[in-house]
């Protein structure tokens, strides 16, 4: 399978990114890692006019601290960030749920911020981000802004971000001390999560259980209230109402949100 | 456009649409067909060759993306006198191989993960090849035959 025509582009910058867009607007694709892109272009889901390639942007790879906050380069790969010291040691929940994605392959390519800024709902690092509070940075033509997670994810493959500005961090809190966990339930190993659960904290958020990430709001209240792990799972699924699918119905993913989210939050209670 | 990549230390230029994938240009510009195109879809692996010494899947990579960069095949991995890789003899005396359409990629699956993990464990390598599918289902062997390439007895 072959995409569409399109014009390629390479930009070496974040500025040199930033001029195609605001040249070409809509026409203009981002390609980071391509694992989601090309598989849909191939496919002719999508077909862009111009894609131009931001993953050359090596002032986008890095992983540091900056006072209380772990900030992470939009351009850094999974395979970059599941052995990176610093994020093992202040975003634990981040490093973990990058060696998870995908395969070994997917994990050389795949960027944190291409996949935050396709935002499938099945995808793994849009949850975990979301579990952690954290923040999208974006820089577009009239300066930098900061998207808290909660607000940049709208709708299915739908973000807060303008067609000219582009993802170019992704801040969290340290999460120093803070118990975490992670589960998710695939077909195959490689597969995007059927549901998925991340917890940070007293945080859980929920990967494939609505059109985007969203936070188990009744089992975070009960967590608050001071309800066992196993109260507070069971209302993981309160207020979702995810569609059926060819691989799993309706209630059958909710009564997965619960056993997940219980094995995550057991999980949490260990680590951190 | 213009791309130039490097393969196996050749290194190969020709025009090409700006669409062309990475698996496309290695078998048909570069004429290297042990690359094998398997589901197209970043799924089964068959595809995979290392892009500056890691393992990618060559049907989700634009040649565009590989220009100016290093690429290596199953028909680099040999020495230059047709000496075969620890990885082709292990394959070989492990009997890693059933019809043999998957192998190119595990091979290069495999190579990628001893190159980060050079001691692996039998879960390990699983792990690590869990993006390349056997359709003979012939895992063990496989698995196996990257515990031999590494140095380790292989334990059945």
């Amino acid at each position: 399978m072959i995409p569409a025509p399109f014009s390629y582009r390479r930009a070496a910058s974040v500025d040199e990114a930033l001029a195609v867009l605001t040249e070409h607007g809509d026409d203009a694709k981002l390609l980071a890692g391509g694992h989601s892109l090309l598989p849909l272009m191939k496919l002719r889901l999508a077909a862009p006019e111009l894609l131009v390639d931001i993953s050359p942007i090596d002032e986008l790879r890095y992983v540091r601290t900056d006072g209380d906050d772990v900030v992470i380069g939009a351009m850094s790969r999974y395979h970059d960030l599941q052995g990176d010291s610093v994020l093992r040691e202040h975003a634990p929940l981040l490093a973990h749920v990058s060696g998870v994605v995908g395969d070994q392959q997917v994990r050389h390519r795949g960027t944190i911020g291409g996949s935050i800024a396709h935002a499938d709902a099945a995808a793994d690092l849009p949850a975990a981000v979301l579990a952690c509070d954290g923040v999208l940075v974006a820089r577009g033509p009239k300066g930098e802004r900061r998207i808290p997670a909660a607000e940049f994810f709208v709708g299915p493959f739908t973000t807060s971000l303008e067609p000219d500005e582009l993802l170019t961090e992704i801040r969290v809190r340290k999460q120093d001390g803070t118990g975490w966990g992670f589960e998710k339930f695939t077909r195959r190993a490689i597969d995007w999560a059927i549901v998925g659960v991340a917890v940070a904290g007293g945080s859980v958020a929920l990967i494939n259980m609505a059109g985007t990430p969203i936070r188990a709001t009744a089992t975070e209240e009960a967590l608050a209230g001071g309800a066992s792990n196993a109260e507070a799972a069971r209302l993981a699924a309160e207020g979702t109402n995810p569609p059926d699918e060819a691989h799993a119905s309706s209630r059958y993913r909710q009564h997965l949100a619960k056993v997940l989210a219980e094995r995550a939050l057991v999980q949490a209670a260990t680590r951190g | 456009m213009r791309v130039t990549i490097e393969i196996n230390g050749r290194t190969v230029t020709d025009e090409v649409e700006d669409r062309t994938l990475l698996v496309h240009f290695v078998r048909e510009n570069a004429g290297l067909t042990a690359t094998n195109i398997g589901c197209d879809t970043t799924s089964c692996g068959a595809c995979t060759v290392l892009l500056d010494g890691e393992s990618v899947k060559s049907c989700t990579v634009l040649a565009a993306q590989a220009d100016g960069h290093k690429v290596t095949t199953l028909e680099g991995l040999s020495g230059p006198d047709g000496e075969q890789h620890p990885l082709q003899r292990s394959f070989r005396e492990q009997h890693g191989l059933q019809c043999g359409f998957c192998t190119p990629g595990m091979i290069m699956a495999s190579a990628s993960l001893l190159a980060h993990n050079p001691k692996p464990t039998r879960d390990e390598v699983r792990e690590g090849l869990e993006g390349n599918l056997c359709r003979c289902t012939g895992y063990h062997n496989i698995v196996s035959a990257v515990i031999e390439a590494s140095g380790q007895e292989v334990d059945r």
